[in-house]
């Protein structure tokens, strides 16, 4: 020990004697050996080609004129496809996993005998909740991942960032945190791990407080069926495709402007401070390789986010179908809870049944419409033909989804506050904990986590207050 | 290279190149090893390549990669315009 | 003996060529209990490290175009040989003077976790700015390769690198790769074998003098250290490190870490 300190001691004192140009003249002499090896190293064939395909192509995409018109085109572009494309495969899994085998269990379950609570606990709760996830958030996001994967491994995600970096400086927030905030549009908790190419503590708290403003995927499904059932609706179908992604992309563009304030309101009180410095490298464009893009988006981060939303699903789906048939005197715990939560839905223009999801998906954002659709069932449960018993999700296509929604007395005021609820809302569990993981402070913890479900009370509730003043 | 003006970096307009004098001695820290370690040195050849739309970040060709900087920090590079 | 083992070595025997030694590759994902060897991957932002990565291990970490996607450390495994390697994926970095939180990763895990060979991922149309970076690893590891990669693009830009002359001035072996092309991936694991196994043994280059008063004033300290702590690679560079008041390095041997994680191969970083 005496040897180590004696070194530190030394070390200190001649850290003192030398001059602040040491660290210059340490990384002057590495730059001068690196020129001189890579110089003996290198030569071109030829000339440098004139033309430039990475600068022309920068010109564009961070033009003056260009520059935000062509990100929003492609984000829309992104959403469009995914709205379009997801419908049909989505009908398909409905078709296989709810129409054909969901009867087929159940009339199995009867001639085994099987006894009414474990056939409704199994077939009822956890089969339809998994087979409601899958139908429903596998397509769009077998869509949308690999077109976000092609995006990002051309480059272009870096270029966004040197966009928007003015509106970020003047939040006070870090300029990579466009970065973070856009692999939050992926999955948050990915996001809030990738704020650690932030130096600064301050900024990088700011980052992870609002990486939730970041529609991640479990929101999408959500966001997308909602945007097609009931905004889509509002126009001819020629246009319906398009008007969905517009709302949606201006849901995500919303949560970005929030994520903008929450970041200037932040670094205005409780995290005040300077934004610091940064470099962003913009890369060289690389062609993607396309299939290998698609197969990898697919099995990595498709199936994995698939996987989770299905082990979550799986017990809610039983805990749906517990609180739906446990009665107590002849109405069931699910009902009580509905009906007592239904005066604060009705004030913030949403209702009982969806805080009530919002309560059993904590776990996961995939399966809010899962939920929400089988406790549907349960509240107009005398909607003849559809579905059978409590709490059985319902065995529906798009327009036995609206017939069921309109039944539910929902309007485009629960739409649009059920889209706007679902970007303002506490994080998953997964995001929570990793916010915790990262942070290591409960305190920071407790803010990320009340921060935006507070924000989407108030907002939901001014909304449906001026909504009703108008209407 | 003739006896040339020394202004900061910028003011270097697009498409300019531009030999790096001196890192100002205000520019300390955290902040001066950054450009070091980027190889923002002295001699070093630094090419202006392209403004963001709001105008507040720069994209320099420095060594090979675009790197981009917001102009607080830029002021404290000394060049002089090739 | 010189070291330029870039040049193709007299494939006498079988076993001595990377195409008949890729059959003896065994993906092995992260299913790794105990290996033999461990590499640890290195590199400048966006040089394809995590392709590399990939390719090694049959891993599929996914693989974003822009600086600081892999700020985490991901870990995976194969079998080559017949000897189990361990692969460590470190953030990507310009530098390792640890002005950053994954510079400091990186930098602490080459010197401290001592992995058998460190690969030095370096984007071959950048050379000059990713030697920055090669140079600061030769100094603190005597076992490294470095792996010339995105070969595909520097072809693209006209770019031609002489692998041979670079391996002799850097006293390591250097392998030109196109990783996502799984071109002279056999190659480069034929070179991490033989430098993890000994049969090559590198020369890295050094820093030289960077003024004569600087040279003065540490070497009583680089005779300290060397005496305190006689296993490590480089004691002139720690010293540099600890005049530039580097204060990782001045953590690490106030804990004695320079001594005891000599032995320890499994290293936990605190990170944030």
């Amino acid at each position: 020990m005496n040897k180590t300190d004696d070194i530190l001691r030394k070390a200190s004192k001649l850290h003192e004697q030398i001059d602040d140009e040491f660290h210059d003249q340490l990384a002057e002499s590495l730059y001068a050996d690196a020129t001189r090896i890579a110089d003996r190293a290198v030569s071109y064939t030829g000339e440098k080609p004139r033309f430039d395909f990475d600068r022309s192509l920068d010109r564009i995409v961070t033009s003056r004129i260009w520059g935000f018109p062509l990100m929003l085109l492609l984000f829309t572009l992104v959403f469009w496809l995914t709205v379009e494309g997801a419908n049909y495969p989505s009908a398909m899994l409905a078709f296989v996993f709810i129409d054909t085998i969901h009867p087929v269990l159940h009339s199995w379950a009867n001639t085994i005998g099987m006894t009414w609570w474990v056939s409704g606990l199994l077939i009822d709760g956890l089969y339809l909740a998994t087979a409601w996830v899958i139908s429903v958030m596998l397509p769009p996001m077998a869509i949308f991942f690999p077109m976000f994967t092609l995006l990002e491994d051309f480059g272009y995600l870096p270029r966004v960032a040197f966009n928007l970096d003015n509106i970020f400086k003047k939040a006070g927030a870090h300029g990579k945190q466009s970065l973070s905030m856009m692999m939050g549009f992926g999955c948050n908790a990915a996001g809030i791990i990738a704020t650690r190419i932030i130096d600064s503590p301050r900024e990088r708290l700011i980052a992870i407080i609002t990486n939730n403003f970041a529609l991640c995927n479990g929101r999408w499904p959500t966001q997308i069926l909602i945007a097609t059932l009931f905004i889509g609706a509002l126009v001819p179908p020629f246009w319906a495709g398009i008007i969905s992604a517009l709302s949606v992309v201006g849901i995500a563009l919303f949560g970005i402007v929030l994520s903008l304030l929450v970041s200037w309101g932040l670094s205005n009180s409780i995290l005040k401070g300077e934004a610091s410095t940064f470099s962003l490298e913009l890369p060289s464009y690389r062609p993607p390789r396309f299939w290998q893009t698609i197969y990898t988006s697919l099995i990595d981060r498709t199936l994995i986010v698939l996987w989770r939303a299905i082990v979550f699903a799986a017990p809610a789906g039983m805990v749906i179908w517990l609180i739906a048939n446990i009665t107590i005197g002849e109405i069931s715990i699910a009902e009580y809870m509905v009906h007592f939560l239904n005066p604060i839905g009705w004030l913030i223009g949403l209702n009982g049944v969806i805080l009530v999801a919002y309560i059993v998906a904590i776990p996961a954002n995939e399966i809010i419409i899962p939920t929400v659709l089988m406790l549907m069932v349960l509240t107009v449960k005398n909607a003849g033909g559809m579905g059978s018993g409590a709490g059985v999700m319902f065995e529906g296509s798009e327009n036995e989804m609206m017939t069921m929604f309109s039944m539910g007395d929902w309007t485009l005021l629960t739409a649009v506050n059920l889209m706007l609820f679902s970007l303002l809302h506490n994080p998953c569990s997964t995001a929570i904990y990793t916010i915790y993981k990262e942070t290591g402070s409960i305190k920071w913890t407790a803010i990320s986590t009340f921060l935006p479900i507070i924000m989407g009370f108030v907002i939901c509730f001014m909304v449906a207050f001026i909504w009703r003043l108008v209407a | 290279m003739s006896e040339q003006k020394v202004i900061t970096l910028q003011h270097l307009k697009i498409g300019q190149h531009a030999r790096v004098v001196s890192i100002s001695q205000k520019c300390h820290g955290l902040e001066r090893r950054r450009f070091i370690d980027l190889g923002i040195l002295p001699g070093t050849i630094i090419v202006a390549e392209m403004r963001s739309p709001s105008g507040d970040l720069t994209a320099y060709l420095i060594r090979g990669s675009v790197i981009a900087f917001r102009s607080e920090q830029t002021r404290f590079i000394n060049i002089s315009i090739l | 003996m010189t070291v330029n083992t870039a040049v193709p070595k007299m494939y006498g025997r079988c076993e001595d060529c990377g195409i008949y030694n890729m059959a003896n590759l065994k993906k092995l994902g992260i299913n790794m209990d105990k290996w033999d060897y461990m590499i640890a991957l290195a590199g400048n932002p966006n040089t394809g490290k995590s392709t590399v990565f990939n390719a090694l291990t049959g891993l599929r970490q996914h693989t974003g175009n822009w600086p600081g996607k892999t700020v985490t450390r991901a870990e995976g495994g194969f079998i080559y040989n017949r000897r189990g390697y361990k692969l460590v994926d470190l953030p990507g970095t310009y530098s390792l003077m640890a002005t950053s939180l994954d510079e400091e990763v990186a930098r602490n895990f080459v010197l401290f976790a001592k992995p058998d060979v460190t690969v030095i991922v370096v984007d071959s149309t950048r050379l000059e700015r990713n030697l920055n970076l090669v140079l600061q690893i030769l100094e603190i590891t005597d076992r490294a390769v470095v792996c010339l990669n995105l070969m595909d693009e520097a072809k693209r830009k006209q770019i031609i690198v002489d692998e041979r002359r670079l391996a002799r001035d850097l006293g390591v072996p250097v392998i030109p790769t196109s990783a996502r092309y799984n071109q002279g991936i056999p190659e480069l694991l034929e070179a991490v074998h033989d430098v993890a196994t000994g049969r090559v043994v590198c020369r890295p280059h050094r820093v030289k003098s960077i003024s004569a008063k600087v040279d003065n004033i540490i070497k009583p300290l680089i005779t300290q250290i060397k005496s305190a702590f006689p296993n490590l690679p480089n004691a002139r560079w720690v010293a540099l490190r600890l005049l530039d008041g580097d204060m990782s390095i001045m953590n690490a041997i106030r804990d004695d870490g320079l001594g005891e994680l000599n032995h320890a191969p499994a290293f936990n970083l605190a990170v944030a």
